[in-house]
């Protein structure tokens, strides 16, 4: 058992790519869910579109790199639109129905044999990222004690964690200023915000185009990172990780779904390795590799359900405030 | 500002010479609504034919439980859409307009199951009531100089507010931790904060203590001789009696009576609607309301 | 279907997850090749896979390798390099009645520029003679009912939980599966006769809906907890199960041990094979059974009591736990029967359930959400839509049109066909 093997793992993915891709994910989705009050489980869908409208756009039609950005972000707030002017009426459950509908459409359809000769089908694009690391200022990678990064890697990482900087940073002046305030009364009481003066669907249209946004950043790191978008990687699994993240971390708080995300991942990955180093090294027998990569969706499945059953304000989030009550 | 005195007789005096029938013109009326109905599946919640609500005066809409006052008032400030009817406030035609709409055009209501925003804060709850701000609209909210020093204006405002309903000591605590009565004042206070010209209570005093109910009644004659117009729904007829200058009586959706409250309730066919029974007691007719 | 005691249903449990745990032996799910790959699957017209299709991989540099497909009609060879590849079909090796769409390209040609790359030779679709739009439009309908009805039992349960409890149960589908599971253990393991593990596995399935309501969702009530965060338990659930059946019953589809294969029958110019006739009256058995249950029985009565008003059924001396209990048995038995059914058709995998949550959602939306006979409406619409609307649009989108179905409903009537019109907003 290599325990330097799954420590070095655990923290290098703890902070790693996946770690920004959740992290942007769950803050988009916090804008949705923790601020709002909007049960969002389509934000894969918002990923994908982002992820694809930039695929697209340098694969298929051969544009610039930088063009593909502006469509994926455009794609994002017509997604987020086309959702939201339709469905932002409706219960939270239904809305919850209707989001996993939407991102599924989304997913069958750039999956779809149809549809191949734009979206790649099931293998989906690779290919457009050679303009991004062009642009890497790092010589070498990087080997820190327990953390190792590759060159191209690295590039990534720095830039994705900017990003979640600057999503943090947007998340926290605009949810302490009289627009946040709006949200929060929103999020309880839509009635009595709407007897003040407020135009509530419109300001519920603005939450789901910021946190589609933001989650579309995720997707860009995510299609940059493998320089590939593949439909499957879409799809609702994605979205439960999301979720477990802003939940864990806590929702309605400006860090809550990063710092959710890093912990959740950490803990994933350790368990991962350790368990496939047991299994690799023998100690654990009666499972095989395989079969290692399932129960890591053990854990997710049971960590929601207990998060949201004994701690669902998770670990920064203040119990008094969460938006759980069905409106 | 003048005394209440002055402003309460001056208006009695502007109603004095409005006939005591239901739908009756009033001199100066700020709300002007005709034929406004709803129905819910074959029962009739609502059939106004004429409603004049006079602009400065505090006028009462009381009738049993189920005569549609409530659902009237969710009519005439946007919050359901009515089967027929028009109505204009300070002359504009309101039928259809939105919820939100109606509160930015100056017609505020409270609720009768109080919606105070428990999750925040009550000082959140009041700068949450105060318009046009600029700090409202997502780009500016990224540059808290646009709007900082309004927010300052804001706050000054509510804790003023808030100090006047003596809740000044709780503007930090989350308005879930305040009782009953105390919430009451808060989303009176909030509706405030939007600067209306006529503020609909629903059931302004339902589940105060009576401690607390005076200085209400007196919140709502200031609010009159500032100028603003009240309606306001309820039960307790002591109240209505004390400071209303005018009676509404709905029964069955309809109107039924207007006057001055002592001729009003004592006129025949207000005691029968309430069945005769206690005056300050409403009986449940089995309607929806 | 009334559970007498908790410790019956534990102890029953347990046997379940007791041979499912042994099972993981027998059932050891397939290691993937690592490196690249050219891989593909092929099926007749009917999407059934075909096995034994020869397939030829070969390259300028003189790489050539040939492989015939599985079970499951699927194919796979290890490439050394990434590059250009043609890959070519032996069209001798298709059977009786099979061509392919094309008969002409009997040979792709493909740039493997990842580590994998999926080609499709694509049969039938127009090809076979003669087959007019009327025809297929009568076989795409029958179809559609059939898989309606499928739909239909799953979702009368779910209908039935979110009337009674307000719960929207995104793990319902994993009380398809189970069911489906239960009789393909019975079926292949215990050797039972199928008509008897069936019905085993429907009391099973019943049982579990009875468990998971005692052991999990009662609390929860009890504890006071909203419905939105009980929504996103029934989620996290619904993962877990989901991979516990993975991980059990590996990821390739399993066949029952009797009654896979089949030859259709024709009734007119529609195509059907018995099991499906005796599964589609056995459907209607069970629904009507519930919808006469529901509306005549006492508890199904005590049910629809405390679906108008929790409240005053309570006071009106309705033992509310208890007929929740009941009417979480009877849903998941419905799943149960639904997966089995289900399965029939296109065998068992651990994502059945999933996969047709979404259109169960849909057709419960579309005929009401929390009346019986709202699901059964909604359920055969759905199920004819999403067949006959691939007479226009292409097969692999076909749920993507239920979906938009659903969408556009609840813009415009959101209680669906035969709900209540109550604030769904």
């Amino acid at each position: 058992m290599d325990f330097n093997l799954i420590i070095s793992q655990a923290i290098t993915q703890g902070i790693g790519v996946q770690a920004v891709i959740f992290a942007l994910a769950a803050i988009g989705l916090n804008v949705h869910f923790g601020y709002t009050g909007l049960l969002n489980f389509g934000q894969a869908g918002f990923l994908a579109v982002g992820a694809y409208g930039l695929g697209v756009t340098v694969t298929t039609l051969g544009l610039s790199f930088w063009l593909g950005l502006v469509v994926g972000l455009g794609a994002a707030v017509v997604f987020a639109l086309l959702l939201g002017i339709p469905t932002l009426r409706l219960r939270a459950d239904y809305l919850a129905i209707v989001t996993i509908a939407a991102a599924e459409i989304i997913r069958l359809t750039a999956r779809s044999v149809t549809l191949r000769d734009v979206f790649g089908g099931s293998d989906g694009i690779n290919r457009f990222a050679n303009e991004f690391y062009a642009l890497n200022p790092f010589d070498s990678g990087l080997a820190l004690g327990p953390i190792n990064f590759s060159r191209n890697d690295l590039f990534v990482v720095v830039v994705g964690w900017i990003l979640v900087a600057v999503a943090c940073l947007i998340v926290f002046l605009s949810m302490r200023a009289p627009w946040g305030r709006v949200l929060k009364g929103i999020r309880e009481d839509e009635d009595a915000v709407r007897s003040l003066g407020k135009n509530v669907y419109s300001y519920k249209l603005q939450a789901l185009v910021l946190g589609g946004v933001l989650g579309c950043l995720g997707g860009f790191v995510f299609a940059v990172s493998s320089q590939s978008v593949q439909p499957d990687n879409y799809g609702t699994d994605l979205t439960f990780f999301a979720w477990a993240a802003l939940i864990l971390g806590g929702a309605a708080r400006v860090f809550g779904p990063v710092l959710g995300s890093i912990i959740f991942w950490f803990l994933l990955v350790l368990f991962d390795v350790a368990l496939s180093e047991a299994v690799r090294s023998g100690l654990i027998t009666f499972i095989d590799g395989t079969q290692v990569g399932q129960i890591r969706f053990w854990i997710l499945g049971l960590s929601l359900m207990l998060l949201m059953i004994f701690r669902p304000q998770g670990i920064l989030g203040d119990k008094r405030e969460l938006a759980f009550d069905v409106k | 500002m003048s005394s209440s005195a002055t402003t309460a007789s001056s208006a009695r005096a502007a109603l004095q010479s409005v006939p005591q029938e239901p739908g009756a013109a009033k001199p100066d009326p700020i709300l002007v609504a005709d034929s406004v109905t709803r129905t819910f599946g074959g029962l009739t919640a609502v059939d106004v034919a004429h409603f004049e609500v006079q602009r400065g005066a505090i006028t009462a809409l009381i009738g049993p439980n189920g005569a549609g006052k409530t659902t009237l008032f969710n009519l005439l400030t946007g919050f359901d859409k009515p089967d027929t009817g028009e109505w204009t406030f300070e002359g504009r035609n309101l039928a259809g307009t939105s919820a939100y709409k109606v509160a930015r055009i100056g017609m505020v209501r409270t609720f009768q199951l109080t919606k105070a925003l428990s999750k925040m804060s009550v000082l959140d709850n009041m700068r949450l009531g105060a318009p046009q701000q600029r700090g409202e609209s997502f780009w500016t909210s990224l540059l808290p100089f646009t709007w900082a020093s309004q927010e300052k204006e804001i706050t000054a405002k509510a804790r003023d507010l808030l100090r006047h309903f003596k809740l000044a000591d709780k503007e930090d605590d989350f308005a879930g931790s305040l009782s009953g009565g105390q919430r009451k004042l808060l989303e009176m206070a909030r509706a405030l904060m939007v600067d209306p010209d006529l503020v609909m209570l629903d059931e302004p005093m339902a589940g105060v203590n009576p401690a607390l109910k005076q200085s209400l009644l007196n919140h709502i004659r200031e609010l009159r001789d500032d100028g603003t117009t009240v309606l306001f729904v309820e039960h307790d007829m002591d109240m209505v009696r004390d400071i209303s200058d005018w009676v509404v009586v709905m029964g069955q959706g309809r109107i039924i009576a207007e006057g001055p409250p002592e001729q009003v309730m004592m006129s025949q066919a207000v005691i029968d609607a309430y069945l005769g029974e206690h005056h300050d007691t409403s009986l449940d007719t089995g309607e929806g309301q | 279907m009334i559970p007498q005691s908790r410790r019956r249903s534990v102890a029953l449990l347990a046997i379940v997850v007791g041979v499912l745990s042994a099972l993981a032996v027998a059932m050891a799910p397939t290691a993937h090749a690592d490196g690249a790959i050219i891989k593909g699957s092929i099926s007749d017209p009917e999407d059934a896979p075909i096995a034994g299709v020869v397939f030829t991989v070969s390259n300028a540099d003189g790489f050539n390798e040939t492989t015939e497909s599985d079970a499951e009609g699927a194919w796979v060879v290890e490439v050394p390099e990434r590059g250009t590849y043609t890959i070519d079909i032996d069209t001798g090796t298709l059977p009786e009645g099979v061509t392919l769409t094309d008969p002409e390209k009997t040979s792709l040609t493909v740039t493997l520029l990842s580590g994998k790359k999926t080609v499709v030779f694509p049969t039938g679709e127009g090809s076979t003679g003669g087959e007019s739009t009327v025809d297929r439009l009568l076989q795409l309908t029958v179809d559609g009912l059939v898989f309606g009805l499928v739909i239909a039992l799953a979702g009368i349960g779910l209908s039935m939980i979110f009337g009674t409890t307000g719960l929207t149960n995104f793990s319902h589908g994993e009380l398809v599966t189970f069911g489906a599971i239960s009789t393909l253990i019975m079926n292949n393991f215990f050797e039972l006769p199928f008509v008897l593990a069936a019905a085993a596995a429907m009391l099973l399935s019943a049982l579990f809906g009875a468990f998971q309501d005692k052991i999990l969702w009662l609390p929860l009530r009890k504890k006071g907890i909203s419905l939105i965060a009980m929504l996103v338990v029934s989620i996290g659930l619904g993962i877990f199960l989901r991979y516990v059946y993975l991980f059990f019953l590996g990821g390739s589809t399993q066949q029952f041990r009797e009654y896979s294969g089949q030859a259709g029958i024709a009734i007119g110019p529609v195509d059907i094979t018995p099991k499906i006739i005796v599964a589609t009256v056995i459907a209607i058995a069970a629904i009507t059974a519930v919808l006469l249950w529901l509306g005549y029985s006492r508890i199904g009565k005590a049910s629809r009591a405390i679906s108008d008003n929790p409240a005053l059924a309570s006071a009106s001396g309705i033992n509310v736990e208890r007929v929740i209990n009941v009417v979480w048995a009877v849903g998941a038995g419905m799943a149960g029967l639904s997966g089995v059914l289900y399965a029939m058709n296109i065998g068992v995998t651990w994502l059945m359930g999933f996969q047709i949550l979404l259109l169960v959602f849909a057709s419960v939306i579309l005929g009401g959400l929390g009346t019986a006979a709202g699901a059964l409406v909604g359920a055969l619409i759905v199920g004819v839509l999403i067949q006959v609307s691939t007479l226009i649009i292409p097969t692999e989108l076909k749920n993507v049109g239920a979906l938009f179905i659903m969408i556009v409903i609840l813009l415009f009537r959101p209680q669906g066909l035969l709900g209540r019109s109550e604030r769904v907003g």
